[in-house]
């Protein structure tokens, strides 16, 4: 964990970051990391890992047509839309 | 203040059901108090007081119509700001969502309105639930009300903090690794974690998906029965939401503890710092056993990497649930000649420091290179930790530890990240196993400050649970040395 690596972890996470901020992640990420690398001294050999806490399937409810948010409430919150359409600019130069 | 105020909710919605109080007027009270707590405490981010009165008096007009009322009709509730409610704006108390306006209900909350709960308002939190004291809100400071000099606890803080003021008689917050029962502790209340999967998580702003649990806040164990009992059980809209029937939960709670074996961490409580959280609660486990329960000494080896484990997990988890803050469908946008600037804009300005450093450490923890060695490691500690408890389970019902290391601390004393992160230490553990658990006040210390003891028990044994926390609560209560009555002077 360094400077670099907060840069570029904060690429992958579409997070502009400052000098600043990325400095001070840093330093916090250093100290958070090696907290975490305590685990190391767990011994998990053939130890399946656990993704969800309890053994229960999901629920699936009947596919059926059932009344959903109208459009325009929908896109209600958007910075910006058009005939209830998402705005953004343009993605592709 | 009124004496209205003073009621537990199970008090009041009989007295509203029988007429003897009206729920407009323990809506004004409550208003009206408030009206006067609030500057020192800061725990509502947004009321809704016409709302609130309007509700209040179509339960009024309701009974003198002689129709049927819901179990908690005429209770004034608060949500944690990150619970939808209709036409009321969800911050998560953050700036990314500022403007932002709940296009739907929660199914919490949806079914508190359908028992009658008269919706006051949403409460502040650590944004995105992402912290232990609520300071990591980009909004507003919430004081404990106990000592408005210290904080209320996190994540929930806002929901924990207007109980405790009396500014309303339930609230919701959600609780993924300790942020309902932290700030429960922190501020004198019984806070409930549902076993995962037992309420509908849908309509709640998701941070960590295999951790998240909706639960409430009350003053007495009776209310968070009620509470659960009306909140509880199968949504077709939430896959994760648990078939398993619903008890009647306020009908289920003991007077006694006969039979039951309590489970004890003996270093927990020898090796604590603070020797006033580890005798009030040593002496609340004599009382168990005073009401006929067994202590067992038990051992959970690996809950000591409880904290290491969330932290991988929950941000790991985070740094998914939060990609979808892009500026596009709500909330704020940064402009930007380019959409793909605009996105890194958009996170970068919208999102505080605390939810930066989750998503961070989340994304190097997934990313190729360390997902074995971060994420794929502590979901493997994350099993033993959970085997743990099977075993500890084997010879015990319930498990009585500290709730938090220390009583609520000073705003701003811990500005190490770190140092935030262990004040979880005792709660984390269960979160990861999915236990139902909660914060059950035991007194308070030599400066007046609330403790709070953690009970907590297999997934599903919600109703065994709140039955022999409701028992110790009593006796408790009966004890007037132990001052479990009082109210914080605001």
């Amino acid at each position: 964990m360094d400077l670099t690596t907060v840069k570029q972890v904060a690429k992958l996470a579409r997070l502009n970051l400052t000098e600043e901020e990325a400095a001070r992640l840093a330093a916090d990420m250093i100290r958070i990391t090696e907290h975490i690398e305590q685990l190391g001294k767990v011994e998990v050999k053939g130890v399946e890992a656990t993704i969800h806490p309890v053994a229960t399937r999901n629920q699936w409810r009947p596919d059926q047509i059932a009344p959903s948010l109208p459009r325009e409430t929908a896109t209600g919150n958007a910075p910006e839309s058009e005939q209830n359409f998402f705005k953004v600019p343009p993605v592709i130069e | 203040m009124d004496a209205l105020l003073k009621l537990d909710a199970t008090e009041l919605a009989t007295q509203v059901a029988t007429g003897a109080v009206t729920a407009l007027a323990a809506t004004q009270a409550t208003l009206a108090h408030l009206a006067a707590t609030e500057p020192k405490v800061g725990a509502y981010l947004s009321l809704d007081h016409a709302g609130a009165l309007l509700a209040a008096t179509q339960i009024d007009t309701a009974r003198k119509a002689g129709k049927p009322l819901g179990p908690l009709a005429g209770v004034p509730v608060a949500l944690k700001d990150n619970l939808h409610v209709q036409g009321s704006p969800t911050t998560c108390a953050s700036r990314i969502l500022k403007g932002f306006v709940a296009p739907y209900d929660a199914t919490v909350t949806a079914r508190l309105k359908a028992a009658g709960a008269v919706i006051l308002g949403k409460t502040n939190l650590d944004e995105f639930a992402m912290g232990s004291s609520c300071e990591n809100s980009a909004l507003q400071q919430t004081r404990n009300p106990w000592d408005v000099s210290r904080v209320p606890g996190g994540s929930s803080g806002g929901s924990a903090a207007c109980v405790a003021a009396r500014s309303a008689f339930v609230s919701f917050g959600s609780d993924t690794g300790g942020s309902i029962r932290l700030p429960a502790s922190f501020c004198g209340l019984v806070g409930y974690k549902p076993s995962y999967g037992r309420v509908s998580r849908y309509g709640l702003v998701a941070f960590a998906s295999s951790l998240d649990q909706v639960g409430p806040f009350a003053r007495s164990v009776r209310d968070v029965a009620l509470a659960l009992k009306v909140t509880a059980g199968l949504d077709p809209l939430d896959t994760t939401s648990s078939a398993q029937p619903v008890p009647d939960y306020p009908a289920l709670l003991a007077r006694d503890l006969k039979g039951k074996r309590v489970g004890v961490v003996r270093e927990y409580l020898d090796k604590l710092p603070n020797r006033q959280v580890a005798n009030l609660c040593q002496a609340a486990i004599a009382r168990m056993q005073a009401l006929g329960a067994q202590v067992v000494e038990i051992k959970l080896p690996h809950a000591d990497f409880g904290v290491q484990v969330y932290y991988v997990v929950a941000s790991a988890e985070a740094s998914s649930n939060l990609a979808r803050f892009d500026g596009v469908r709500y909330g704020l946008r940064v402009p930007a000649d380019n959409g793909i600037r605009a996105y890194f804009s958009t996170r970068g300005e919208g999102f505080g420091p605390e939810v930066k450093r989750r998503i961070m450490l989340g994304t190097y923890a997934l990313s190729a290179g360390h997902y074995d060695e971060y994420y794929g490691k502590a979901a493997r500690v994350r099993t033993l930790i959970c085997r743990d408890f099977d075993q500890a389970f084997a010879a015990c019902d319930l498990i009585a530890t500290p709730c938090a290391p220390f009583p609520a601390f000073k705003a701003g004393e811990k500005s190490d990240p770190l140092s935030m992160y262990l004040c979880d230490v005792y709660t984390i553990p269960a979160s990861l196993a999915g236990l139902s658990a909660l914060s059950l006040p035991v007194g308070f210390d030599a400066g007046g400050l609330p403790i709070g003891m953690h009970l907590s028990a297999p997934a599903f044994h919600d109703d065994k649970l709140l039955s022999a926390a409701h028992a110790l609560e009593q006796d408790l209560h009966a004890d007037q040395s132990l001052q479990l009555d009082r109210t914080p002077s605001l």
